[in-house]
């Protein structure tokens, strides 16, 4: 539960950076994650694309509130893309939904925050 | 490229499917409803109420680790998990009460919390089993809960231990409360969860065995959009239900004469 088993790949996309997520997000992916966020640099919007995203527990939640708040704190948008109907339900019980943009895709994710 | 198509089409179908971990979550609910109420329990402040995750907290955001080391030949994580789910009101502290569900620790159960207060007070909260698989389990706390916010209970094995651990993601819910902890409620919070975890280690023959506690502060800034959650105050509830107990005693005997 608490080995690193997802990926996280980053794309720069002008003021944007998309962070591709593929595995599985627990607790455990907080270092890999965390790196990928880093490295996503000074930017204006991160965007989250969970296309490849095969798994997720309570943990990987966790993290991406951990998540927004380090953007919130740098003043970045937290946006998402690729959610199956399973993980959109996630957010909304979570209500992770009302602090991180949902889209259908990521076209859609960079011209809601207006860096496409 | 055939071979593509085909590992594309598995993978939508795998998610057509369902996802691994859909049995594992509760289903999305909008307003929480109590099916059952055990016998002695107070239910206030949780039917109709959402729930409310860290984001929607008002106070300062910590994530407050507690865990317990335990041999592992005494115990595998799973073993240990499926006792903490089976017996978890029992390793609560004295005087306070986890009303669990009928079906125990299961996705989407709500169980019913009266925790002791100073001056004889019970506050009456709740919780919603939002995760629970078979090395972890998540509760997530509704609108007027002390704290916004979730704890995640599980335990891993590492070398020739299994560590059961407590973990706490969470936002004071509203100004009182925030106050609250600020004024000794932390430290009242980490020492029940201290002694939560030692019962466990003690219910597998390790009464002494240590509690780590590891405090951080996620987020250092409060939200203060978020005040008005002070309407939702399961404490300010709580305090005018007992309050008003001798008034519905009363006028429960009076009801009672005027029948008989």
């Amino acid at each position: 539960m608490t080995e690193a088993t997802a990926t996280f790949d980053v794309r720069r996309h002008g003021l944007a950076t998309v962070v591709d997520i593929r595995g599985d997000v627990t607790a455990g992916s907080e270092d890999v994650l965390m790196s990928a966020y880093d490295a996503a640099g000074d930017v204006r919007t991160i965007v989250l694309n969970f296309t490849d995203l095969d798994y997720m527990n309570s943990g990987g939640i966790g993290l991406l509130v951990t998540l927004l708040v380090r953007a919130n704190r740098r003043s970045q948008q937290l946006m998402a893309y690729g959610l199956s109907d399973h993980y959109r339900q996630i957010f909304e019980l979570t209500r992770l939904d009302e602090a991180v943009g949902i889209h259908d895709s990521e076209q859609a994710a960079l011209n809601a925050a207006g860096v496409a | 490229m055939e071979n593509q198509d085909q590992a594309n089409d598995t993978s939508v179908a795998s998610k057509q499917a369902g996802a691994r971990d859909a049995a594992y979550w509760a289903k999305a609910v909008s307003r929480l409803s109590v099916s059952n109420v055990p016998e002695g329990a107070i239910n206030l402040n949780v039917t109709g109420k959402r729930l409310a995750g860290p984001i929607q907290g008002f106070g300062k955001m910590w994530q407050k680790t507690y865990q317990v080391r335990l041999p592992r030949e005494r115990v595998s994580a799973a073993d240990l998990i499926a006792t903490w789910k089976q017996h978890f009101p029992d390793f609560w502290p004295e005087g306070n009460h986890f009303y669990a569900p009928l079906t125990g620790i299961a996705p989407g159960e709500v169980a019913l919390l009266n925790m002791a207060l100073p001056g004889r007070m019970t506050l009456s909260t709740g919780v919603m089993v939002l995760y629970a698989d078979d090395e972890s389990f998540t509760l997530m706390t509704p609108q007027g809960h002390m704290f916004a916010g979730w704890i995640t209970f599980s335990a891993t094995e590492r070398d020739d231990q299994t560590v059961a651990q407590a973990q706490v993601l969470m936002r004071a819910s509203d100004p009182i409360f925030e106050l609250a902890l600020t004024l000794g409620g932390h430290g009242q919070e980490d020492k029940f969860w201290a002694q939560t975890l030692s019962a466990v280690a003690a219910h597998f023959g390790q009464p002494t065995a240590k509690v780590d506690t590891s405090v951080v502060c996620v987020d250092k800034g409060r939200q203060w959009s978020r005040w008005s959650n002070v309407w939702h105050s399961s404490a300010i509830r709580s305090t005018g239900y007992m309050l008003a107990w001798p008034v519905r005693t009363a006028r429960g005997l009076s009801g009672r004469r005027a029948n008989g």
